[in-house]
C-alpha cells in the first residue's frame, strides 16, 4: 500500500460491532494519511465509512485501536482522550444544528468552547466564506437544507479543529441543494490549511473534492493513496462501472475567444477544454472517464475529436464487462484509463509498451 | 367570607407543601430520570418499576411503610433520631418525605419522555464542539427538555395538592402542620358542613382542570416546528 511520507494522521482499529441481536459488523483497518488536504473515504454504504469515522472522532469506544493525529495521541492501548478533549470538528450527514439556538447561537456556542481564542475577524470572516451573514437569528427550522449545512460547517470551523471530519455532508441533500454547497466545500479545500476527512459513497464528490483516496469494502481497506493513483490503477476492484475514470489537476494557460476553449496544461501533457471563464494561471480539475477515451494507432485530424494525446499502454485489464478491457495509459506522468472493447484490443494488437494516440472525446471540467 | 380562617390555613400550607415537595422532586428526579435513560444496567427495570409504584399502590400501603419506616423503631426513624432530628411522623418534613415519594412517578417519568425524545445525536455534537458532560447536560439537555420540565413540575404540584392517604397515614391531622386542604374538606364533611366542603372543593376541581390545561396546552406547542426536538 501506497503511504505517503508525512504521514500525519495514524489510525488503526480493529471491532466487532453488534447490529440488533445476531449480526456483526467487524471493521478491521489501518490507515495512514496526509496532514493537508482532503481525504475521501468512500465505499458503499454499509462499508464501515461512518463507523471508521465515529471511531477517530472517539463517538465510539472501541477495545482495539489507536489514533494519533498530528502528533497528538488519541487513542492507544493506554489512553482514550474522550471527544471532547479532541482537537476536532465534525460536520454530521443530517444538519445537527441545535433547535434551541439561532443559526449564529450555533456559531457562538462553537466558539466559546473553542482552545483557541477566535476573534470576530476570524468569525466574519467564517460566515463570509460559507455566506451565511443574513441566516444570524434564524433558527434551524427556518432555514432550507443547504443552509443548515453551511451553519453547521461554520460551526465547525469556528471550533478552529487540527481535524475536520465530514460525514456525507451531501447526502441529505436534493441535487439543487449539493450544487448549492459544492462550492463551498471547494473553498474550504483551497483557503484552509485544514486536513479533512471526507466520508462519501459519491465518486463525483471524490472526483471534485478528495486528493487522497481511501477505499472501504465490508469494513476493510481496499486501496488508499493519492486520488490520481487510485483512480488510475485498473485491478481495483471497484464496480465503477461507467464511472471509472481519473482525474488530472491543470492549470489554464491559453484562452481562445473565437472557440470558447482553453487551453490546460497538465503534468505530461495538455488538454482544450470548454472555456467556463477561468483566469489564465487558473488551477482546475479536469476528470476523464474511461469510457470517453478511445484509441488509435496514428494521429487523425480528419476527427471531430479535439483532444489525442500521445501515451503509451502500461497495463490492459479484463473489464467486469466481459465485452471491455480496461487500458492504463502513460501520457507523460500522468496516467489515465481507456476503456474499449476487447475486440479492439486485439484487432489493435495492443500490449505493454504500445505506443498509441489517446482520443478523448469529452472531459468534465471540476473546478 | 367564602373560607374560614382554618381553610386559609390549609390552603397556605397545601401550597408551601407542594412547592416545597416540587422543588425537591425536580432536584432528585432529574438525576433518576437521566440514569433511567442512559443506564445499561439490569437494575433499569427494577428502579423504573419501584419509581412507578406509587402509581398502582393504595396510598396507604406507601404511607403504612413509610409510618413504620420513619417512626422511632424504623431504620429512618432510629437516623433522624441519632442526628438530633427527632422523628418525622406527624411533622410537616414527614409530609414532604412522604409526598416526595408520592408524586416521584409524576416528575420522573415526563422528565424521562423529554430525555428520551433528545436522543444521542445532539450530545454527540456538543461534545465535538468541546462541550463536557456537565456542560452538555446543562447547555443542551435542559434546554432542549424545557416542555418536559414544566410538565414535570406543574404534574408534581398538582399531584401533591390532590394526596390524602399518605397525608392521613404520617401527617394526621394536625392544624397548620400537617392539616392540607384534602384533609379539611374531609373534616367539613364529617362535621356535615357541605357548604364549606363545597367551596373548598369546587377551587380544587377548578385548580386541577386548569393544572391539566396548562399540561395539554404545553404538550400541543412542543409538537409545533419551533419546540420540536432533536431536528
Amino acid at each position: 500500500m501506497n503511504k505517503p511520507v508525512t504521514a500525519a494522521i495514524q489510525a488503526q482499529f480493529s471491532h466487532a460491532f453488534a447490529i440488533g441481536q445476531h449480526r456483526t459488523f467487524s471493521l478491521d483497518v489501518e490507515l495512514s494519511l496526509p496532514a493537508k488536504g482532503i481525504t475521501a473515504i468512500f465505499g458503499e454504504s454499509g462499508s464501515g465509512k461512518t463507523t471508521l469515522l465515529r471511531c477517530i472522532a472517539g463517538l465510539e469506544k472501541v477495545q482495539q485501536g489507536s489514533c494519533t493525529v498530528r502528533g497528538d495521541v488519541w487513542q492507544s492501548t493506554e489512553t482514550f482522550v474522550p471527544t471532547h478533549r479532541r482537537p476536532l470538528a465534525y460536520v454530521f450527514q443530517e444538519a445537527s444544528l441545535f433547535p434551541h439556538l439561532t443559526a449564529f447561537g450555533n456559531l457562538r456556542y462553537a466558539m466559546k468552547r473553542s482552545d483557541s481564542t477566535v476573534s470576530e475577524q476570524d468569525f466574519d470572516r467564517i460566515v463570509a466564506l460559507m455566506g451565511i451573514a443574513r441566516l444570524d437569528n434564524q433558527y434551524p427550522d427556518q432555514l432550507s437544507g443547504g443552509e443548515r449545512q453551511r451553519v453547521a460547517i461554520a460551526r465547525a470551523l469556528l471550533i478552529k479543529p487540527r481535524l475536520l471530519l465530514m460525514d456525507e455532508p451531501l447526502a441529505s441533500l436534493d441535487a439543487m441543494r449539493k450544487r448549492e454547497i459544492m462550492p463551498y466545500l471547494e473553498k474550504l479545500h483551497d483557503e484552509l490549511e485544514l486536513p479533512i476527512l471526507y466520508v462519501t459513497h459519491s465518486l463525483d464528490e471524490v472526483a471534485r473534492l478528495a486528493d487522497y483516496l481511501v477505499v472501504l469494502e465490508q469494513g476493510r481497506i481496499l486501496a488508499q493513496g493519492s486520488l490520481s493513483d487510485v483512480l488510475g490503477s485498473i485491478d481495483l476492484p471497484l464496480p465503477l462501472g461507467e464511472e471509472n475514470g481519473i482525474v488530472v489537476d491543470a492549470s489554464v494557460v491559453e484562452r481562445d475567444l473565437a472557440w470558447h476553449l482553453v487551453r490546460a496544461q497538465f503534468a505530461g501533457g495538455e488538454l482544450w477544454v470548454k472555456d467556463s471563464g477561468d483566469a489564465i494561471g487558473q488551477h482546475i480539475r479536469i476528470r476523464i472517464l474511461a469510457r470517453d477515451v478511445s484509441l488509435a494507432l496514428e494521429s487523425h485530424d480528419d476527427t471531430s475529436i479535439l483532444n489525442r494525446l500521445p501515451s503509451e499502454v502500461v497495463e490492459i485489464q479484463d473489464d467486469s464487462d466481459e465485452a471491455m478491457a480496461l487500458i492504463r495509459l502513460a501520457v507523460g506522468s500522468t496516467t489515465i484509463i481507456a476503456r474499449v472493447s476487447r475486440r479492439s484490443v486485439d484487432k489493435l494488437q495492443l500490449g505493454p509498451g504500445s505506443k498509441v494516440w489517446a482520443q478523448i472525446k469529452s472531459v468534465a471540467i471540476l473546478r | 367570607m367564602i373560607f374560614s380562617a382554618a381553610d386559609f390555613t390549609a390552603i397556605l400550607l397545601t401550597l408551601r407543601l407542594a412547592t416545597t415537595v416540587t422543588l425537591v422532586l425536580i432536584v432528585i428526579g432529574t438525576p433518576i430520570a437521566w440514569w433511567l435513560v442512559r443506564t445499561r444496567s439490569w437494575l433499569k427495570g427494577p428502579v423504573g418499576a419501584l419509581v412507578a409504584l406509587p402509581l398502582v399502590l393504595p396510598p396507604t400501603v406507601l404511607g403504612f411503610y413509610l409510618l413504620v419506616a420513619m417512626g422511632p423503631n424504623g431504620p429512618v426513624g432510629q437516623l433522624t433520631q441519632s442526628l438530633g432530628l427527632g422523628t418525622l411522623p406527624f411533622t410537616y418534613w414527614g409530609l414532604v418525605v412522604g409526598s416526595v415519594f408520592y408524586s416521584l412517578p409524576f416528575v420522573v417519568q415526563p422528565l424521562q419522555n423529554a430525555f428520551e425524545a433528545i436522543g444521542d445525536r445532539p450530545l454527540e455534537v456538543a461534545a465535538t464542539l468541546r462541550a463536557g458532560p456537565l456542560d452538555r447536560f446543562f447547555t443542551v439537555v435542559l434546554p432542549m427538555a424545557r416542555s418536559g420540565y414544566l410538565t414535570a413540575t406543574v404534574l408534581g404540584f398538582a399531584h401533591t395538592v390532590g394526596e390524602f392517604g399518605v397525608v392521613l397515614m404520617i401527617g394526621g391531622n394536625i392544624p397548620g402542620v400537617t392539616r392540607v386542604v384534602s384533609v379539611q374538606i374531609f373534616d367539613h364533611v364529617e362535621a356535615l358542613d357541605y357548604a364549606q366542603a363545597h367551596w373548598l372543593a369546587g377551587a380544587m376541581l377548578l385548580f386541577s382542570f386548569i393544572v391539566l390545561l396548562l399540561v395539554y396546552g404545553v404538550q400541543g406547542q412542543a409538537r409545533t416546528p419551533g419546540m420540536r426536538f432533536g431536528s
